[in-house]
């Protein structure tokens, strides 16, 4: 393998980065983890609270099993092990945002167990092959509440709407060795929790966010000491962190210091990290298996289901685009980045192969194209996205059916999207309108060629005595005469008929 | 109208069915017992005469309606302070939770008042469950009505149901609710002569209980009667979905299944139990429970409990980690009680709202139950403890496969004055000694009064039973009841 060449040049020489992350990952799910409250974001402060939430006497958690089963699927889809016996501990410490003056997570006994992922090769990032990083748990745990210090000159506010919401904690293994590798690994890893629905990974809400470990050495030597950076939650983000971090720890290291294990906070305005507080200052946690919460036991059936509601994911999906649908690497990667577009994507192919009658594979390249170099192209001028896009797969499917058929060119293609852009009308009640409609009747073509080689008979000479670039001049009198209407590649097959 | 009083809840639900009293008759009566002694007995932390009123009007109303009056239709309880009751005031007896009004109601209350029941008052118990004496109330302790035989030292009545148990002896409820998390139904019913029976855990919903600790709690019913045992823990019973412990199996007709013939049964008396220096009337009233059971038609044998002795010091590190735990929601953000000394932080409201709401008993067991859990200890203690649980538990299986129940004494002595072992916690956690096992076990066990002492106070005795097997310990419970023949009760003084 070879290995990522990313070095910090220190005076003293060069040190390798050694990251490891731990990503928090919202999970999908209409209710928290062990109440029945909603977790639909920027809902009024305290709105979605119920007494379990705020820790009332007697109140119990029950365990909601849509928040496993998004977990367990997770799991698979970066082909971990599922534990069937799992756990919930309780991690104690006080603090305004925990009403429980608890966390309810899984720290003995995790629901899913060793596991991985590939980051894709990128030679401009400093990729040079695809790695695999491997993932050594996920666990399931209570998110905290939110406290707000610019309500009040001396209080602060509490807003417990987020407490009990279910996340998945995703523990790499300190595997990635430049900020690069450590974007791709978060990008990967969200575009996997998206095909599979289990986190919508919308980093700015706080879907999915990161504690970055850091730690520096002499290239393949002994680890490092590592800090720990919270709640980084932008990709962008996570990569300026682990830059940020490793020069100041290279920095501590050849000035003579030593890097303490301490907890730290990323600011985004500056790009750097500061300490927030030490190993010292640490929390003893008092883990212990929380009595109200019997094991989890998985019941095959439970898996199998689980199993079976897993989608196509993205490297499955990427090979098959290149391979069956004979697309490019390119292209495929495009197309597949995000859950989103894949499911457009393949809505649109399927349209257009119904529609022009024809097998999916044949259409694909086409498809492929107009997506990404024409839709993808206007979406951007007029600053929307896929999902805000006025025309469907559906429609987009009918359009490229059209061109497949001969019943447009492809110019007059590039017309009729301007126009469903503006209206959403379908395409052919546009080309209908517009008169855009291109001849494909052979007999109608053959009568205009005809007519245009009889009336240059002294060029047909020339062309047949050689001069073969007057062919050219024999389509355009045709395309003229026909208005350009006349579909160029039956022009051009009847026209190489005729002058032989 | 005193003599409705006397009557238990079979008696109060028969007679109401049958129009021999109205249910309202009964509230009223028991109303102005709860009054007339709450100066001199402080059994009750707030008395509800409205609520027992309320209930009783309803059942009165569904009799002359002709609809069914439910398994408790017009009898009226104690509720203790620990079970979340809506609207009215729920304290756990502690300060901490002063004035505290949940805006719900625990499962298991809500199953008693839709079996008709009506609740009297919010009975006293040792603060967050935590005592063998009711001395640990915020509210003040809880006198019990007996006394030994001329003297009138104040006793204790038990604990942590001492309220409950208090209240039934003094005639101010026919029937009351309990938790038991290391025989807080068992010891106080024993001390007063009265019958209390802690279900297989899981029988009945923690829900909206104020937890102590959450893989012991388990409530159960008090009453004077094994019979009015059977009917209550009917009502109280049964899978609850909002607790995730909870059982999910059909409640059994115990009531209707009551039967004190044994023939076939096969009583085990556990050798480790017989401790030295073990009280002779405690030894002797053993005994006597041996002969009335083989009476009943059983066959006794000894059998052994060989980690019995492990019992206590396990429980007294599983008890207080998960308390140390679920107390840490008491903190003076939410509810409860704030003390926000000037200028404090948070770390400092903490500090000085704990210090002030949490009685010394209650931060004893923080603070043994933090020390259990930190790190370094957890091995040592909590681990440790967590594998001696399991070996207890594994005892208790193996005995039951030679036997159906297992005969025991409840408490190692008869009530003892408060005050007597106030300064010292260890021997006040060493009335605990029968009873722990069984709750490290999850397992059923009852106290059926069974005689008196030479100071004329009750003694009560223990039936274990296996997991789920209710029954059997009542059928158990039953025979001892009606050869003990226990008609005793404190003469009244307040």
């Amino acid at each position: 393998m070879t290995e990522t060449t990313y070095r910090i040049q220190g005076a003293s020489g060069e040190w390798e980065v050694v990251i490891g992350l731990e990503v928090h990952a919202q999970v999908s799910s209409n209710a928290k983890l062990f109440s029945g409250a909603a977790t639909a974001f920027g809902a009024e402060p305290n709105s979605q609270v119920s007494l379990i939430d705020a820790a009332m006497p007697g109140m119990l958690p029950v365990p909601n099993k849509e928040c496993i089963r998004q977990a367990v699927r997770t799991g698979m889809a970066i082909n971990a092990e599922i534990n069937k016996y799992s756990r919930f501990d309780r991690k104690n410490y006080f603090y305004a945002d925990l009403p429980q003056g608890y966390q309810i997570s899984q720290l003995y006994h995790p629901i899913v167990g060793e596991g991985s992922l590939t980051i894709e090769a990128d030679e401009k990032a400093g990729i040079p092959e695809d790695k695999v990083i491997g993932i050594e748990r996920i666990h399931v745990e209570q998110d905290a509440g939110k406290l707000m210090h610019d309500q009040h000159p001396t209080m602060s506010y509490v807003d417990l709407n987020r407490v009990g919401v279910a996340l998945m904690e995703i523990v790499s293994r300190p595997d990635m060795r430049s900020p690069a590798e450590a974007g791709a690994y978060v990008s990967k890893l969200r575009q996997i929790l998206r095909y599979v629905g289990s986190c919508d990974g919308n980093m700015d809400q706080g879907s999915m966010r990161a504690d970055v470990n850091v730690s520096v050495r002499r290239p393949g030597g002994e680890l490092g000491t590592r800090t720990e950076t919270k709640n980084v939650n932008s990709v962008r983000f996570v990569m300026q962190a682990i830059e940020h971090e490793a020069s100041r720890q290279v920095d501590v290291l050849e000035s003579g210091g030593k890097i303490v294990q301490e907890t730290r906070l990323f600011d985004p305005n500056t790009g750097s990290t500061r300490s927030m507080r030490s190993k010292e200052d640490a929390h003893d946690y008092r883990y212990f298996p929380d009595p109200d919460l019997l094991p989890l036991i998985l019941e095959d059936a439970f898996l199998e289901d689980c199993r079976a509601s897993l989608p196509e994911l993205p490297d499955a999906k990427k090979a098959r685009y290149e391979n069956e649908l004979g697309l490019s690497a390119y292209n495929a990667q495009v197309l597949t980045a995000d859950v989103d577009t894949a499911r457009w994507f393949e809505v649109l192919l399927g349209e257009t192969a119904k529609a022009a009658g024809k097998a999916p594979a044949e259409v694909s390249k086409q498809a492929a194209n107009w997506l990404i170099s024409e839709l993808f192209g206007a979406l951007n001028k007029l600053g929307t996205s896929l999902e805000e896009s006025p025309v469907t797969p559906e429609k987009g499917g009918a359009l490229l059916a059209l061109i497949a058929k001969g019943t447009i060119s492809g110019s007059a293609a590039k017309q009729v999207l301007e126009i469903m852009l503006e209206t959403g009308d379908e395409a052919e009640a546009i080309v209908e309108r517009e008169g855009l409609k291109q001849e494909s009747d052979t007999g109608a073509i053959e009568a205009e060629v005809d007519t245009i080689l009889a009336a240059n008979a002294d060029k047909v000479e020339q062309y047949k005595a050689g001069k073969v670039a007057l062919f050219g001049f024999f389509v355009g009198q045709t395309m003229k005469a026909m208005k350009g209407k006349g579909n160029p590649q039956v022009v051009n097959e009847i026209l190489k008929a005729k002058l032989g | 109208m005193t003599e409705l009083t006397e009557l238990g809840v079979a008696a109060i639900r028969d007679g109401v069915k049958a129009g021999d009293f109205t249910a309202v008759e009964v509230a009223d009566a028991f109303n102005a017992n709860v009054a007339a002694a709450q100066e001199a007995l402080n059994a009750f932390i707030i008395a509800t005469p409205e609520k027992a009123t309320e209930a009783a009007k309803a059942t009165d109303a569904r009799r002359a309606a002709g609809e069914d009056l439910g398994k408790m239709g017009g009898v009226p309880i104690g509720m203790k302070d620990l079970f979340a009751t809506f609207d009215v005031q729920t304290t756990a007896a502690s300060h901490i939770l002063e004035g505290f009004k949940p805006q719900y109601e625990s499962t298991v209350s809500q199953n008693l008042w839709n079996a008709g029941a009506g609740m009297l008052g919010k009975l006293n118990l040792d603060q967050f469950a935590m005592g063998s004496s009711n001395e640990t109330s915020y509210f003040g302790n809880v006198i019990s009505p007996w006394r030994k035989a001329g003297s009138n030292a104040p006793l204790a009545p038990g604990g942590s149901s001492g309220g409950s148990s208090a209240a039934l002896a003094a005639r101010l409820c026919p029937a009351a609710t309990g938790t038991d998390t290391g025989g807080s139904i068992r010891q106080p019913a024993a001390f007063t002569g009265t019958t209390g029976i802690k279900p297989t855990y899981g029988r009945c919903s923690r829900w909206g209980v104020v937890a102590f600790a959450s893989s012991l709690d388990q409530a159960g019913p008090m009453a004077r009667s094994t019979q009015d045992c059977a009917i209550m823990l009917e009502a109280m019973a049964g899978f609850d979905p909002k607790d995730a412990t909870s059982l999910e199996l059909p409640v059994p007709n115990w009531e209707a299944l009551l039967s004190a013939d044994l023939s076939g049964k096969t009583v085990g008396i556990p050798r480790e139990y017989r401790m030295d220096g073990m009280d002779a009337e405690i030894v002797a009233l053993w005994d006597q429970g041996v002969a009335w059971l083989k009476d009943a038609g059983a066959k006794v044998i000894d059998i052994s409990l060989p980690h019995t002795k492990y019992a206590l010091p396990t429980y007294y590190i599983i008890a207080p980690a998960e308390a140390s735990s679920n107390l840490a929601r008491y903190d003076g953000v939410r509810y409860g009680l704030r003390d926000l000394p000037d200028g404090a932080n948070l770390q400092d409201m903490y500090a000085a709202t704990r210090a002030a709401g949490f009685g010394a008993e209650v931060k004893r067991r923080i603070l043994i139950g933090t020390y259990v859990l930190s790190a370094g200890f957890y091995d040592a203690y909590y681990t440790q403890a967590q594998k001696v649980r399991t070996l207890i538990s594994q005892d208790f299986a193996k005995a039951f496969e030679e036997c159906d129940v297992i005969l025991a004494p409840t408490t190692p002595t008869a009530a003892f004055a408060l005050g007597e072992n106030v300064d010292d916690p260890l021997s006040m956690y060493l009335n605990d000694v029968f009873s722990v096992p069984a709750s490290l076990a999850g397992l059923p066990a009852m106290s059926v009064p069974a005689g008196l002492s030479k100071d004329g106070l009750p003694l009560g005795l223990q039936i274990i039973g296996k997991a789920f097997d209710e029954q059997g310990v009542l059928n158990a419970g039953l025979a001892i009841e009606q050869r003990a023949q226990f008609t005793a009760k404190p003469e009244k003084w307040w």
